[in-house]
């Protein structure tokens, strides 16, 4: 089935412009389509018309690079729960909708152009201390160390973050509290982890901090709005590794 | 590595003591009702002793500065966390963010808290009003008692406009407080670390029933008067 | 030039370690002032400049995504083989080295193979080590997995997400370097030439993605780990990024492009809905475990489903025509990839598809729900039913899936020795992009582990070796003439574009020289063919650059100029492809001539003609590469002709 919708399109020419909505028409897009699909017959026929198409971030396509980022009538990765932007199709909207997409907001996000934003403030905080420092080669046999399943499976489901941002993009503080505790709290969940789970919580969070970031106020608008559905029970986590090492810590 | 001094001044940290001395003022509030039941007995004796202990015992004195730092933390920190939260989306949606698992009073607490202060100095200047401008609660110069217990049955169940406006600004302020605690009472376990699936969802069971129920009780309280004051 | 592949003396299990011993090493005083380019930050590009910064190398590593995590090494879903042998299944080194050779149809070269085989083990005690939540049994030990048809379980995995978490380990063991800057990051950068000096590799030419700048970065070693080219097909089960252009400089510069032609095409991927689709996505192969495969049996059946007037259950049981069971009674819906692949391609050729484009097969679990139980095929199947679900919009317990074949993985690339170093002095290849370990076929989960073997294990060992001769170099100026050259080259194509005043988007090319590959270099290729396909990339190439039109400035975020630039390249791939597969006049692998099969169909190789790998020289866009030969000799595997009947 085909469908007609009209789009209105955060249009901004980089960090420091303005920026404004341009409401765009579209017509005869097929429902099977994915909502990116949608975006690239738009741009194609930006492109025809001599207009400058839109641009924004996108990859793999299948959910999992945490590339796609468009915030969509309301909902960062728009309707439906546990999706990115690209996992989105086109049944999901009726025809005549008209669609509001908007770029992730965040200080810390600074917008490249219109519906692309920069999210290197995440790598900072890896960076800061979302690693075991191992070096290659030095490892011992990977079965020398038991985990238990279930903290094994616990550290899995914190390690499904994609990195995407829908949780800051979705909190209302634009905390990255979700994607910093799925970090600390994968690697606090396992031995291999633990050496440096002092120095790991409290670096990750003033790193967390510097970049701008607000507080959790724990609204849970970034749990219901994780593409991988990281729970807030890594968030109380967090919260108590940093607790443990504030009070431990030497200095 | 942080001090003591950063991690309390970090965003988790902030949190902690929002959480901590949130779970003070909650545990203040249940002292603080216990008090006023003593307002619904017709003899004043009661609540009037329990006034004059409330002005008079060292502990009590000790604990009202403690109290009051409590207070004075949980909103400056409140302010504090308010204003880094919104400096961390300086240009906001166009169109907000709505989500049917997301409570609004969650999103609203930094609202609801200003609510919260403003019936908080109301109250407070109704409080010190009979607290210091009356050298004593029980005794004024010549001798006779004065009957705070009286007093505040009176304005609340005093007829006309200012009864009216009494009423209204207590029940507007507990409904904030409510609302308050709908959010607050999980939120501040989460805050300090306490989540687990296995407890969790007794203790968002439990904070809600204490947001409807404390709540209601203290309102309850002045319409009881009113209303037993206004049958006879 | 001749080929030297320069596979170390001795006996293959003993190759690896006598190598070890015996390279030149760089002390750790002159480890600082060496620079080294990574271009890719996969599981081979990631894990190599994380360990090569460990070491003390000076690194720049580059990736065109917004952040190293991305990189679609991510998306592998699987698992990575490692010959543990923790279920006591009787594997071993050498059982790996010979699978993934039989695997490869006898066209990759044993040595690589084998060193690959030894490090297996070691990658798996690396990703632990680094916090990779694999998936544990419930004593607390590693789990594994059969996986590819092989008889032992060795395949370690993290849910469907193996790939997600390999790359984050590496990724966060990046991170760590860039933390103690001896890494530096280069995000969202192009690279655009390879730059070489007095026949060595000393920098590239890169492009600010952001600014459209234009850059130059020097190095006294270059490694390319930029993964696989199967976006020349326009759609496949690569990232919408994914691209050739880096492995394609270099070939242009000097280094040899080996066995292009193969292509993994993997049968189970769900099939494209219509002319917008823009990627396919890969539904794990284990579904063919329990689904059976079938179309209708009359055409009148699938012209009515193709037009939507029935559907599967409308189809009595007597007019389904399971062709893989027919066809292959002994191995039925498990016969391997490129078999699965050819045959569903056959029947939708011949009119038997069963979606609105013509172009799918049914992967039917009605049989299995009615042995098993819907409750055992979900505790099995339920994330693959939901996920497709999700992209179909139909309940796969209630009609059957559809299928169709996408191009997933590329087994040619640059060619590289026993080093890792391409034909070019200094410049290395690493991972997907080359060409060394898989020979004409990927075992499944073999990918990751040979990125990660690369990355992690061999090249910072190997690549010390050419680098010990360079402690005396000093840093490398980037004001010389090669640069100047090199970025005027850039700029001069940039330019050409931008101010090319065409007519079409980028897209329209890409999908004309997708649907010629598609068809003519797919899945079953023939010499008539190839022919053709050669004539109509060049048609298509010289419309590109006489009508494609880019929007925008070059000097700022322009998604379309990058776009152009990489399907630039594709054009000139594409042709190159056809004609590795024209030259190969045998069946083996992921190449399958039709001219050369056995009369029941199956692929059949010319040991005694084409036992070598074939590698491509540049002679020029529009003048014919030169063809050179690296024989392969098998002293440890006997080569056998495969059967599935």
């Amino acid at each position: 089935m085909d469908i007609n919708v009209t789009l209105k399109v955060w249009r901004q020419n980089g960090p420091n412009d303005k920026g404004d909505f341009k409401e765009y028409q579209i017509n005869k897009v097929s429902t099977d389509s994915s909502f990116l699909e949608m975006m690239d017959m738009l741009n194609n026929q930006l492109i025809e018309n001599g207009e400058d198409p839109i641009a924004f971030d996108h990859d793999c396509r299948e959910g999992i690079c945490g590339m796609c980022s468009m915030y969509i009538n309301g909902r960062p990765h728009g309707p439906g729960d546990g999706i990115t932007t690209c996992q989105l199709h086109m049944r999901s909207f009726k025809d005549g909708d008209t669609i509001y997409i908007e770029p992730w907001r965040a200080t810390a996000f600074p917008i490249i152009k219109d519906l692309m934003v920069d999210r290197t403030a995440f790598d900072k905080i890896m960076q800061a201390g979302g690693f075991v420092s191992v070096n290659t080669g030095s490892a011992q046999d990977a079965n020398n160390i038991p985990v238990r399943k279930e903290d094994a499976d616990e550290a899995f489901k914190a390690a499904a973050c994609i990195g995407c941002g829908a949780c800051v993009a979705a909190c209302k503080n634009a905390s990255a509290m979700l994607f910093t505790s799925a970090k600390v709290s994968q690697l606090a969940l396992l031995p291999q982890g633990q050496t440096e789970a002092t120095e790991r919580a409290l670096n990750m969070v003033a790193e967390m901090d510097a970049q701008g970031f607000g507080a959790c106020t724990n609204t849970g608008a970034c749990m219901a709005e994780c593409p991988k559905e990281i729970s807030l029970e890594h968030i109380a986590r967090l919260n108590r590794e940093y607790m443990a090492a504030s009070l431990t810590s030497r200095d | 590595m942080a001090s003591l001094k950063e991690s309390l001044t970090s965003s988790v940290g902030r949190k902690y003591v929002m959480g901590l001395t949130g779970l003070f003022l909650i545990v203040f509030l249940l002292v603080h009702l216990s008090g006023n039941f003593t307002l619904l007995l017709k003899d004043g004796t009661a609540f009037n002793t329990y006034a004059h202990f409330m002005k008079e015992n060292l502990l009590i004195k000790l604990s009202e500065v403690i109290l009051f730092g409590g207070f004075l933390l949980h909103i400056i920190q409140g302010l504090m966390l308010t204003a880094k939260n919104k400096a961390a989306r300086a240009v906001n949606y166009q169109v907000a963010h709505k989500h049917d698992k997301v409570d609004w009073t969650s999103k609203a607490m930094s609202a609801l808290g200003m609510i919260l202060l403003i019936f908080l100095i109301i109250h407070l200047y109704d409080f010190f009003r009979f607290k210091y401008f009356v050298a004593d609660p029980q005794m004024t110069a010549d001798g006779t008692m004065i009957d705070l217990h009286g007093i505040v049955r009176h304005e609340f169940s005093e007829g006309g406009l200012e009864g009216i406006f009494h009423l209204a600004v207590y029940t507007l302020g507990m409904a904030a407080v409510s609302f308050h605690l709908w959010h607050g009472f999980q939120s501040t376990f989460q805050s300090l670390g306490l989540r687990h699936p296995k407890y969790t969802p007794f203790i968002q069971g439990l904070g809600k029933l204490y947001a409807v129920v404390v709540p209601a009780a203290f309102v309850a309280i002045p319409y009881i008067i009113k209303f037993t004051a206004e049958a006879h | 030039m001749a080929l030297d592949s320069k596979i170390p003396k001795g006996s293959i299990d003993k190759k690896w370690s006598q190598y070890k011993s015996e390279i030149k090493l760089v002390n750790p005083a002159n480890k600082r002032h060496i620079n080294v380019i990574v271009v890719g930050t996969g599981l081979a590009g990631g894990a190599a400049a994380a360990s090569l910064g460990e070491m003390g190398y000076n690194v720049k590593a580059f990736c065109f995504q917004d952040s190293p995590r991305r990189a679609h090494s991510i998306a592998a879903q699987g698992g990575i083989n490692a010959a543990k042998n923790y279920q006591n299944d009787g594997d071993s080194v050498y059982r790996l080295f010979y699978d993934t050779i039989k695997g490869g149809d006898y066209r990759a070269r044993e040595a690589n193979v084998h060193r690959l085989a030894e490090v297996s083990r070691n990658i798996i005690d690396q990703c632990v080590a680094q916090g990779v939540p694999f998936a544990r049994e419930y004593g607390g030990y590693l789990d594994n997995r059969s996986f590819g048809g092989v008889q032992v379980k060795r395949t370690f995995y993290a849910k469907g997400q193996t790939g997600q978490q390999l790359l984050l380990g590496a990724y966060s063991a990046l991170s760590r370097q860039i933390a103690a800057k001896t890494v530096t990051m280069y995000n969202r950068h192009e690279m655009l030439d390879v730059v070489i000096v007095d026949g060595k590799a000393r920098g590239i030419i890169a492009r600010n993605l952001i600014t459209g700048e234009i850059e130059r970065h020097s190095a006294h070693a270059v490694v390319l780990a930029t993964g696989g080219y199967g976006n020349v097909f326009f759609l496949s089960t690569n990232a919408m990024g994914s691209n050739v252009s880096a492995a394609w400089k270099a070939h242009r510069k000097g280094a040899y492009f080996a066995n292009p032609c193969y292509t993994q095409i993997h049968p189970t991927c769900l099939p494209r809905s219509g002319d917008h689709q823009s990627k396919l996505t890969l539904m794990s192969e284990s579904l063919r475990n329990d689904g059976r495969i079938w179309v209708p049996k009359k055409k009148e059946d699938a012209e009515a489903i193709q037009q939507g007037k029935k559907n599967a259950n409308d189809i009595p049981e007597e007019d389904r025509d399971f062709y893989l069971e027919r066809r292959y009674p002994a191995f039925g819906n498990l016969v391997p990839r490129d078999v699965a692949s050819r045959a569903a391609k056959e029947r939708c050729d011949a009119g038997y598809g069963v979606n609105q484009t013509g172009e799918a097969v049914y992967l039917d679990f009605g049989y299995a729900i009615k042995r098993m139980g819907k409750d055992a095929i979900e505790a099995k199947y339920g994330n693959l039913f939901q996920m497709y679900e999700k992209i179909a919009d139909e309940n796969p317990y209630e009609l059957p899936m559809k299928i169709y074949p996408a191009v997933h993985y590329t087994m040619g690339g640059v060619w590289v020795d026993y080093d890792l170093m391409t034909t070019v002095p200094g410049l290395y290849c690493a991972g997907e992009a080359n060409f060394s370990d898989h020979g004409a076929n990927r075992l499944g989960a073999s990918a990751l582990m040979q990125g990660l073997a690369d990355g992690y294990f061999v090249l910072p060992y190997t690549i010390g070796n050419y680098l010990a001769d360079e402690i005396r170099t000093g840093t490398i100026p980037t004001d010389s003439p090669e640069f100047d050259k090199a970025e005027a080259e850039v700029k001069g194509t940039i330019d050409k574009l931008m101010n090319n005043n065409g007519t079409k988007p980028v897209d329209y090319f890409h999908k004309l020289l997708g649907s010629e590959m598609w068809e003519k270099c797919g899945m079953a290729r023939n010499a008539e063919g190839l022919k053709s396909a050669i004539e109509e990339i060049q048609k298509i190439r010289k419309d590109f650059w006489a009508n494609v039109k880019i929007p925008g400035s070059a000097n700022a975020m322009n998604p379309e100029l990058e776009k152009a630039l990489r399907v630039a390249d594709f054009l000139e791939l594409g042709e190159l492809m056809c004609r590795d597969a024209l030259m190969r006049e045998e069946s083996c692998g992921g190449h399958f001539r039709e001219e050369h099969q056995t009369e029941e169909g199956e692929a059949l190789r010319h040991d005694d003609k084409f036992a070598f790998v074939g590698a491509w020289e540049f002679k020029g866009t529009d003048s014919e590469p030169t063809l050179h030969k690296e024989e392969l000799v098998y002293e440890n595997v006997e080569m056998k002709q495969r059967s599935y009947k």
